[in-house]
């Protein structure tokens, strides 16, 4: 397949290396960093508004890290060397010690969290149901169905704790990804010590979009009335996140075009041509300003509650769309012009291939999946919950 | 006591990641080779037997010590420095057996071109052709001698 080069590259730049699953690599990282973030706000930082979003942030959470390593398995080749990482771990390598990141955030900070807060109705609905369900609730009970007052409390305590830990391991996460990115010295698209800093509030505000959009989305389902407080307190998060997360952004460009190094020229001709559509017209226009603006109405102007959820839903879904456009102006972007600064080159997705579109969509929809069978598995609702309590009462009552 | 009761769960929480960190620590211990990290971040063992893997090049020496006329030619054109393996590819079962193993007929069609195909990323020195323009795929010793490529212009003025 010939690859069309404009002007001057070096043999080994003319095909990219990180393809589109290393876009969604950082973009599903991103959504499960947000999302955990956005349930400690009402956790540890007592944002009582937004309880209705809790518990369907931590399964998205989940549901999107269990989904986060295949892109990078599929772009190695070999799944089976990755253990490799775990058995004979090179500290000196940032990518081998992701591996660490990866399983302290899955099972020492997620899993955790998600078992403490659900145990009560795991221990219940291990007695409720029957047949497979039975078996699995009560696999996930390890054999204790102490529900008591005192052990709620116990749990209500650690899983405080292990929210707290949370969220600095939520920051290396993605920070990590950031990292990763901002430390390439030899690429100066990427090489900036704010690449780490501009990563974690874009995940935020990702993460914080998708929970917004995914919470509105279910009550539509279960046909149930949108919590207006709940949601417009997301809302007012999500427009903070953003404008930090912007004008981080901004600060950025702003710190290149002034200093205006050696590959300023070569940059900025890039950002004007190939990267015109997907950076300044979707990433920054549509996928940054347009909800920015689209929520600040709503934090300015008196809006029928109504209208405030077409907006938050138009606002969400374009921030989703931008943020990965910035995802895949980071990744592609970075690789599409030469180190010479005298070519660049052009990016051809497959589409039925191991790196291709097909295998993006399906790592895209496949988290979606994951979600909804944890969803009937561990039910957020706090409906559900009540529910469970009568029965709870009933079973347990004399605890 | 009460407290410990209460808080059961989280034992068999803590004794799940226990008896996890202990299978880990124990397939690490069946998996990770003796020899690793004994000089580095390698498996010690490789050194040893990748030493013993059977040689497949035998070097410009060995192939110099029978092919004296090859090297009178060679060493006076701009191949020189090629070692003969390069183009002749691995030949010490050749060496070995001269007799018995015969090197490949190498087709300069394709061989050539590895090298001298015009390529912009290449030195503006170095010589090199579009192979469909310069010689429509015939082979490269129609008219140049591999081993000192230089076509010298005869009595009659011919290139």
């Amino acid at each position: 397949m010939q690859i069309p080069v404009e002007g001057f590259m070096y043999p080994n730049e003319v095909e990219l290396q990180w393809s589109v699953l290393i876009v969604l690599y950082p973009f599903l990282t991103g959504l499960v960093a947000g999302a955990f973030i956005l349930a400690s706000l009402e956790r540890v930082f007592m944002v009582k508004a937004v309880k209705p979003t809790y518990r369907l942030a931590l399964l998205t959470a989940l549901a999107f890290l269990i989904v986060a390593p295949l892109p990078l398995q599929l772009h190695l080749g070999h799944p089976e060397r990755s253990f490799e990482m775990y058995l004979t771990p090179h500290r000196s390598s940032a990518m081998a010690m992701f591996g660490f990141v990866y399983l302290w955030y899955l099972l020492a900070v997620l899993v955790v969290e998600i078992w403490l807060d659900y145990r009560r109705d795991i221990v219940v609905m291990s007695q409720c149901t029957t047949g497979w369900k039975r078996l699995v609730y009560r696999v996930l009970t390890l054999g204790s169905t102490n529900i008591s007052e005192r052990s709620l409390h116990i749990d209500e305590r650690v899983g405080w704790l292990v929210t707290v830990i949370g969220i600095p391991s939520a920051f290396l996460l993605h920070g990590y990804v950031g990292f990763i990115f901002g430390s390439v010295k030899a690429n100066p698209w990427w090489s900036s010590p704010l690449m780490p800093v501009v990563f974690l509030f874009s995940a935020m505000v990702s993460g914080i979009a998708i929970v917004m959009l995914l919470y509105m989305l279910m009550c539509r389902l279960r046909r149930e009335p949108i919590d207006m407080d709940c949601v417009d307190t997301v809302a007012k998060y999500l427009f903070y996140t953003f404008i930090i997360d912007f004008s981080l952004e901004m600060l950025d460009l702003i710190h290149r075009i002034y200093e205006a190094d050696e590959s300023f020229r070569s940059l900025d001709f890039m950002v004007h041509t190939r990267l015109f559509l997907s950076q300044v017209v979707i990433q920054i226009l549509l996928g940054t300003v347009l909800p920015i603006l689209l929520i600040g109405v709503t934090q300015v102007v008196k809006l029928a509650a109504e209208q405030r959820k077409r907006i938050y839903v138009v606002a969400g879904c374009l921030t989703m769309i931008g943020i990965f456009a910035m995802r895949w102006n980071v990744v592609i972007g970075g690789q599409l012009f030469s180190k010479s600064f005298l070519g660049y080159t052009t990016y051809k997705m497959g589409f039925v291939t191991r790196e291709g579109l097909l295998t993006a969509i399906v790592l895209t929809v496949l988290p979606f999946v994951i979600l909804g069978v944890l969803v009937k598995l561990l039910p957020p609702w706090p409906e559900k919950k009540s529910a469970i309590s009568s029965v709870a009462v009933a079973a347990y009552g004399a605890d | 006591m009460k407290a410990f009761k209460d808080a059961g769960h989280l034992f068999r929480l803590a004794s799940v990641f226990l008896v996890g960190g202990v299978l880990f620590l124990a397939f690490r211990g069946v998996l990770v080779p003796r020899s690793f990290g004994q000089y580095g971040h390698y498996r010690a063992d490789a050194i040893k037997e990748t030493a013993a893997l059977p040689i497949s090049y035998a070097g410009h020496q060995v192939c110099e010590g029978c092919h004296a006329d090859v090297l009178e030619v060679k060493s006076k054109g701009v191949h020189k420095q090629v070692a003969c393996e390069a183009c002749h590819g691995p030949l010490a079962t050749h060496a070995d057996d001269p007799a018995s193993v015969q090197p490949a007929k190498l087709d300069t069609a394709v061989l050539c071109v590895r090298c001298h195909e015009a390529n912009l990323a290449k030195p503006k020195n170095f010589p090199q052709v579009v192979s469909a323009e310069h010689s429509g795929g015939a082979p490269c010793e129609t008219c140049h001698q591999p081993h000192s490529p230089a076509i010298v212009a005869v009595a009659g003025g011919n290139q």
